[in-house]
């Protein structure tokens, strides 16, 4: 008896000591007090740290739209070599994975078929209406598509998040609904910034401008230069305002861009060397910049066809400047840029444009103010209900109350102690899941020990009342702790954000309770009864 | 010490007070549930998680003039914004505004527009210190580095923008009232610098909820989800340990139970959001711990006691769980009043829940579940014509026996 209690107590100490490593960490020992030691183990969430916490969805269609936009250009060059005359082909705009081709002569179908087949293996061919052929991509690739976007999409954020120097951010699939991105920062105090970073698509486009780069004030008196009908294979896009305007206008531009943006080699913040004026350089890939030298060479100011470059970011025109000869693979980008406009713009060229836009589904912000308020408030409530409760036991059940509150701390300490091990985030709800576990582990108690006393009432020895007590009580300790259990579990796995944590919390202390309450309580009281005599009664 | 001991009271005799009781709560919570479905198309009133929009909490420096800060809105075109005065003291009101100021091609807008309806007197060329939403450590130390007015190193510079932060944040709540309140706090070169960056306004957003329509849909698939696994997976497991009537019996009084607080939260017009759900699942884990306890001595006391009816076995057992009963749910409901007390703004509507939630479920187990498991099993003694109670065999069905 003596020496399984030894043992007992032994494997308690023991893990004791390794909970309270994982609460406090290695920190315990580099002598900076223990809240820094906690704090380090510890993750707050964002309700009690500040932070934000956004939800995204990624615009997968845009990419789908740019594919077939490729694939149009190819089609119309692969047509033209094999001198097939067409109407018109063009993507549907509410479609995007069609190409639709019109009005190509009947005997050129299986022309058509066979460039498809070769060179845009990706799509199927089918007969659409009005003498019309319609080009789809296949599910399988279109599925692809859209999870490499959203992948990459995951990825450019992550990029951008980490140039900003955010610790622990969570960027992650989110699963409530398709295409969305689960962006958390804690700790940020600028979120509005940060926002509007992540949402920069940063696509830069350079296209061909029509009439000399000229800037209509309306859409309408942009259609009305070219009698209400746009040239072929162009579109009209706002352009920045200028320095000093409060609206930017309109510019006609090419439909598909010379240039687009994962054609970027790489980008640095500068100043122009006239005026000092911030600028950013950017520099294409070769393959890029064989293509952008033959576009320029034939759209120089002193060429046949003059024409001006639009760059465009993010679907603005910029600026639309004439070419003054032929460019390679660098270039510059002025328009009214600050410093720090200029710099971030140009990490954003860096780390890769995002495949799509994004649109924001979600925005939660909760100001580093807040934050600090709430922790006060929830570690008070705590620290008020866990210390009533303490006491209570002490009054109610004497000696035993001793080892109800010794079950209850160590109870807590476990649940830190997993938390630190597993690096869970404690959020608000979280703390509430703490308190929760705390009734759990008094009614734990209250069940042994009124069990315990029943025996007692019964006429029952110490020994064999507390034996029955436990014995009788861990029956359905064990029902309500599986039931409570498997509630939790599902909250933590159908749940999101602080849902999910408050079910994680509850896990851990339960698990905890079922150890504290029922094991080492009982040592405890084992213990006690080992130094007794015979008919001593027990504090209970 | 001891509050009960050997109790001896006819629970199941006042079966018809509890029924009248339990009655006109749930039809009370139903018809103010029906009242508003009728009047606005949701049953309860929905949190912004849930129902989409925008909510922004903002703290004035002083004691807010909500004819003011109406004024100020109407005029930004935001005639159906909601304002909301919190806790006297803190100088703090909600503002809300309907889904349909709340338009996913861009989110912040309503927002946007609150901030800006407030900003009474901005300043131009500077930005507003208390811009919460731009303004952070990296702004103020740039400032700071820009004009160097101590000419020092970088990290001077981190510091002090750092200290600066805190004084907002930690010790002002989000909003400075003066650029010379920092006087003091840094040194008086440093202050005159900033003042030439920052001025300040007499607000400042503390935080904001911006929910599209879309998620807030999705949200609340998932929680109606949730609920309903977590109750079909607690009547599998009580089936399994006990008998599949334990199991029914048990999930209609926690049916009662949520029926009640939700009805709750409709009669008092509070909003039901992500937190308040994760406290109707706490409550149901916590209301069904309860009946488990009940329905265990139960269980035990039918094999004892072979000559009792079963009316008489469950009411023995209620009467000796009863102390256990009152305990725990007296000591569980104080850590939950000091929740709900101390716990702050933010947790109110969660402490609520579980407040109401931790009496109504200590109540169903005696009140609701045992007269159930009574009633029916009168109800098929009846129809067979037999006295047989529906004993959940001991020893069979999994039953799990460890020793500690």
């Amino acid at each position: 008896m003596q020496k399984n209690l030894l043992l007992k107590t032994g494997i308690i100490v023991a893990i004791l000591l390794i909970f309270v490593y994982g609460m406090l960490g290695p920190k315990l020992f580099s002598g900076e007090g223990l809240k820094a030691a906690l704090l380090d183990r510890i993750h707050l969430g964002l309700d009690l740290k500040g932070g934000t916490h956004l939800i995204l969805q990624v615009m997968v269609n845009d990419a789908v739209g740019a594919q077939s936009d490729h694939a149009t250009e190819l089609l119309k060059d692969e047509l033209q070599k094999a001198k097939i005359a067409y109407a018109d082909i063009g993507k549907l705009d509410n479609q995007p994975e069609k190409v639709v081709v019109k009005g190509i002569p009947v005997d050129a179908v299986s022309t058509l078929r066979g460039i498809v087949r070769d060179r845009l293996p990706e799509y199927d061919v089918t007969a659409g209406t009005d003498n019309s052929w319609v080009l789809t991509m296949k599910p399988q690739v279109l599925a692809d598509l859209k999870d490499r976007t959203l992948e990459q999409s995951i990825e450019a954020i992550r990029t951008r998040v980490d140039s900003l120097g955010v610790s622990e951010p969570l960027i992650q699939k989110n699963g409530l609904g398709d295409n969305q991105i689960l962006v958390q920062l804690p700790g940020v105090d600028d979120p509005g910034r940060v926002k509007d970073i992540i949402q920069s698509t940063a696509r830069l486009e350079l296209r061909e401008a029509l009439d000399h780069g000229q800037t209509y004030p309306t859409e309408q008196a942009a259609l009305q230069a070219h009698q209400g009908i746009l040239p072929a294979n162009t579109v009209v896009m706002p352009s920045k305002p200028r320095r000093g305007e409060q609206e930017g206008g309109f510019v006609i531009v090419s439909r598909v861009p010379v240039v687009s943006g994962t054609d970027i080699r790489s980008a640095d913040p500068g100043n122009k060397s006239d005026t000092n004026e911030p600028i950013v350089n950017f520099y294409l890939t070769a393959a890029a910049g064989k293509k952008f030298g033959v576009f320029t060479a034939a759209h120089s100011k002193d060429s046949a066809d003059p024409s001006n470059l639009a760059i465009v970011l993010d679907n603005r025109v910029i600026t639309a400047p004439s070419i003054n000869g032929q460019i390679n693979d660098s270039g510059i980008i002025e328009g009214g840029f600050t410093e720090e406009s200029a710099k971030d713009l140009a990490m954003l060229l860096r780390s890769g444009a995002l495949p799509a836009s994004l649109h924001y589904l979600t925005e939660r912000t909760v100001g580093p103010s807040l934050g600090a308020d709430s922790i006060k408030a929830g570690v008070k409530a705590a620290i008020a209900g866990m210390t009533a409760v303490l006491i209570f036991m002490l009054i109610y059940y004497r000696g035993a109350g001793v080892n109800a509150d010794l079950a209850l701390i160590l109870n807590l300490v476990i649940l830190l102690g997993f938390m630190g091990f597993f690096g869970a985030v404690l959020t608000l709800p979280g703390i509430a899941g703490v308190i929760l576990t705390v009734g759990m582990g008094v009614d734990s108690n209250v069940l042994i020990f009124e069990r315990i006393r029943e025996e007692l009432r019964n006429g029952k020895a110490a020994a064999a009342a507390v034996d029955q007590g436990f014995d009788r009580a861990w029956t359905t300790i064990l029902d309500t702790h599986v039931t409570t259990i498997v509630s939790a579990l599902i909250l933590f796995f159908v749940g999101t954000g602080p849902v999910s944590g408050f079910g994680l919390t509850l896990i851990f202390g339960l698990l905890a309770n079922l150890f504290t309450a029922v094991f080492v309580s009982r040592v405890i009281f084992d213990a006690v009864l080992s130094r007794k005599g015979r008919g001593e009664a027990l504090s209970i | 010490m001891e509050f009960f001991r050997n109790t001896n009271i006819d629970f199941l005799g006042k079966k018809w007070y509890f029924l009248t009781f339990s009655l006109i709560f749930s039809v009370a919570g139903l018809i103010s549930m029906a009242v508003r479905h009728h009047n606005t198309g949701d049953w309860v009133p929905l949190g912004v998680d849930f129902r989409g929009g925008t909510l922004v909490y903002v703290k004035f420096t002083e004691t807010p003039n909500n004819t003011a800060i109406r004024a100020a809105l109407d005029k930004a075109g935001l005639h159906n914004a909601v304002i909301q005065g919190l806790e006297k003291g803190s100088n703090e009101v909600v503002i809300k505004l309907d889904l349909k100021e709340t338009s996913e091609a861009d989110l912040s807008k309503g927002k946007n527009q609150i901030i800006n309806a407030l900003e009474t007197n901005p300043v131009p060329g500077k930005q507003n210190i208390n811009n919460s939403d731009r303004i952070g450590f990296a702004a103020v130390r740039d400032a700071l580095l820009a004009s160097d007015p101590l000419h020092a190193e970088p990290a001077e510079y981190d510091r002090l923008a750092r200290r600066i932060m805190d004084f907002r944040d930690k010790e002002h709540g989000g909003v400075i009232k003066s650029m010379d309140d920092l006087k003091g706090v840094v040194p008086d070169a440093v202050l005159n610098a900033l003042k030439q960056s920052f001025y300040t306004s007499d607000f400042g957003v503390r935080s904001a909820d911006i929910v599209g329509p879309q998620v807030g849909g999705q949200l609340k698939k998932q929680a109606t989800l949730a609920v309903g696994f977590s109750l079909l997976a607690m009547l599998v497991y009580l089936w399994f340990r006990f008998e599949l009537i334990y199991g029914v019996a048990a999930v209609v009084a926690v049916f009662h139970d949520t029926l009640i607080t939700v009805g709750a939260f409709s009669l008092t017009n509070q909003e039901i959001t992500l937190t308040v759900i994760a406290a109707i699942l706490t409550l149901v884990g916590y209301s069904m711990n309860d009946t488990i306890v009940v329905f265990d001595r139960i269980r035990e006391n039918v094999k004892l006691m072979r000559r009792e009816s079963l009316a008489e076995i469950v009411n023995k057992s209620i009467n000796q769980t009863l102390s256990r009963t009152i305990l725990t749910s007296g000591l569980t409901f104080l850590t939950v009043l000091s929740l709900y007390l101390f716990g702050g703004e933010v947790l109110h509507g969660f402490s609520f829940a579980l407040v109401v939630g931790i009496i109504i479920g200590t109540y169903s187990s005696i009140a609701v579940a045992a007269p159930m498991l009574v009633a029916y099993t009168e109800w098929r003694s009846k129809k067979s014509g037999r006295g047989a109670i529906p004993l959940p065999a001991p020893g069979a069905k999994g039953k799990v026996r460890v020793k500690v």
